[in-house]
């Protein structure tokens, strides 16, 4: 039977208690909202935090919502309603992609986006789409409040710049015109971890890339992206050869691990691959040639 | 720590250690065994109950989650005596085998016919992805979830009747 190690259960009503019931339990202390990656490390003893500080009762983190051309997404929101908001597909396409294919129904009704990010697995595919987009994060603490680049959250693999008494409590995401995303995974298996995946939001100016973000999850890339491929091809024409040079860089900079779900060669190349088919997804979609 | 939960309309209550989780404060506090206890990894699903009218897997939420909330297991779908739609789909169409997949396979099945009462096969096939099955190569589960959208509670139909 795997039972995680005794902790001290705390819940919190607001953001301020939260934060203060981390404070005074110090370091030692892990907020727990869907518990989908947390309590699994727990019952390995992988994590052993000595209190959980439950906030699946601070419903003002749960919602989205759109002003100053941002897309408001609350940290407690569930994998499930990311995949049913019908305005988080209207704007990024990308994230109804990546939600699709993260674990399986069930597990995407009890886990967090602020959760995901904040685990910060090398592997996850909402922090790698997210990475792609270029949106922030918030993060609240009793000293006030610091925005953040998603792509400087995750300093490595499972480790986050998040303080012991701080808290994620949204993320934004600029609205841009003429861009369109897409996102791509192998997997071995319905709802698991990817061999490899991609994401990329492209942003058009005419037949220009004017902007592109590329995300890979599990393929040893830094930050989860691909910003060599992204300096290549940013104020190239948006053709095939532009699509390639980007899945070539992308390849070339990614580190895959070899591990059991395939060799590094193999993951180097199936990043390239997966590279040029979200960028071809995320083109057509931007240019409402979509398939 | 106390917990009050309320499971199938009942409200207990109990004094647990805060890392019990909640597959087994239903199985080993209240004796609800019908409710299994599988790969303890959330993988297979065979913990599958429902909170707030919600699938989730019972081994990868506390007990203490739970509290002030409605939890549902394979022994409160059936009402006043008669099964609920979805077991019966399960007996007629032998949607199992062993057995022991089938209580969070039809807890996840009834979600998705409460939000989609006509769903495709690729629906079915997707909403029970998250439900392993080694017996039945999910044919006859997806013709018992099938046969049940066919045939919904008669409160139901007329439900849909007055909308």
């Amino acid at each position: 039977m795997q039972v995680p190690a005794p902790f001290e259960y705390e819940r919190a009503t607001s953001v301020d208690e939260a934060i203060a019931l981390l404070e005074r339990h110090g370091d030692e202390a892990r907020l727990i909202a869907g518990g989908q990656s947390l309590l699994p490390l727990m019952k390995l003893r992988f994590a052993e935090p000595e209190a959980l500080v439950d906030i699946n009762d601070l419903t003002e983190l749960q919602r989205i919502w759109i002003a100053d051309d941002q897309l408001h997404i609350g940290a407690l929101v569930r994998h499930s309603e990311l995949l049913a908001s019908a305005v988080v597909g209207e704007h990024y396409r990308i994230l109804h992609d990546a939600e699709r294919v993260i674990a399986d129904p069930v597990v995407r009704n009890r886990g967090t986006v602020g959760g995901s990010l904040c685990h910060a697995d090398p592997a996850e595919d909402l922090s790698a789409a997210l990475a792609a987009i270029r949106g922030d994060v918030v993060i609240k603490s009793s000293g006030g409040e610091r925005v953040l680049p998603i792509r400087e959250l995750q300093t490595g693999p499972f480790e986050t710049c998040i303080g012991p008494a701080e808290i994620v409590t949204e993320i934004r995401l600029p609205i841009r015109a003429s861009t369109g995303s897409a996102y791509t995974k192998v997997e071995r298996r319905a709802g698991d971890y990817a061999v490899a995946a991609a994401g990329a939001v492209v942003t058009l100016d005419g037949d220009m890339i004017s902007e592109v973000g590329l995300g890979l999850a599990a393929v040893g890339a830094p930050h989860l992206v691909a910003a060599r491929a992204e300096d290549a091809v940013r104020g190239r024409i948006a053709d095939d050869e532009a699509v390639d040079l980007a899945a070539q860089v992308a390849a070339e900079e990614c580190q895959p691990p070899t591990d059991q779900r395939g060799p590094a060669d193999y993951k180097r190349a199936l990043a390239g691959e997966l590279v040029k088919r979200a960028m071809r997804t995320a083109i057509a979609r931007c240019r409402g040639q979509e398939e | 720590m106390q917990v009050s939960v309320k499971v199938n309309g009942e409200e207990y209550m109990r004094e647990i250690e805060p890392r019990m989780l909640l597959v087994h404060f239903l199985r080993d506090e209240l004796g609800l065994t019908g409710t299994h206890w599988g790969c303890d990894t959330s993988n297979c699903g065979v913990c599958v109950v429902q909170v707030d009218g919600v699938p989730v897997k019972s081994c990868t939420m506390l007990a203490a989650m739970a509290t002030g909330h409605e939890v549902l297991t394979v022994e409160g779908l059936e009402q006043g005596g008669e099964l609920d739609p979805i077991q019966q789909g399960f007996m007629t169409e032998h949607g199992l085998q062993c057995g022991f997949c089938t209580p969070g396979m039809m807890l996840t099945a009834r979600w998705l016919l409460d939000n989609n009462p006509h769903p495709s096969n690729a629906e079915i096939r997707e909403a029970i992805s998250g439900n392993l099955c080694r017996c039945t190569g999910y044919e006859n589960i997806v013709r018992a979830v099938r046969w049940a959208a066919d045939h919904p509670r008669v409160s139901e139909t007329e439900e849909m009747a007055a909308s």
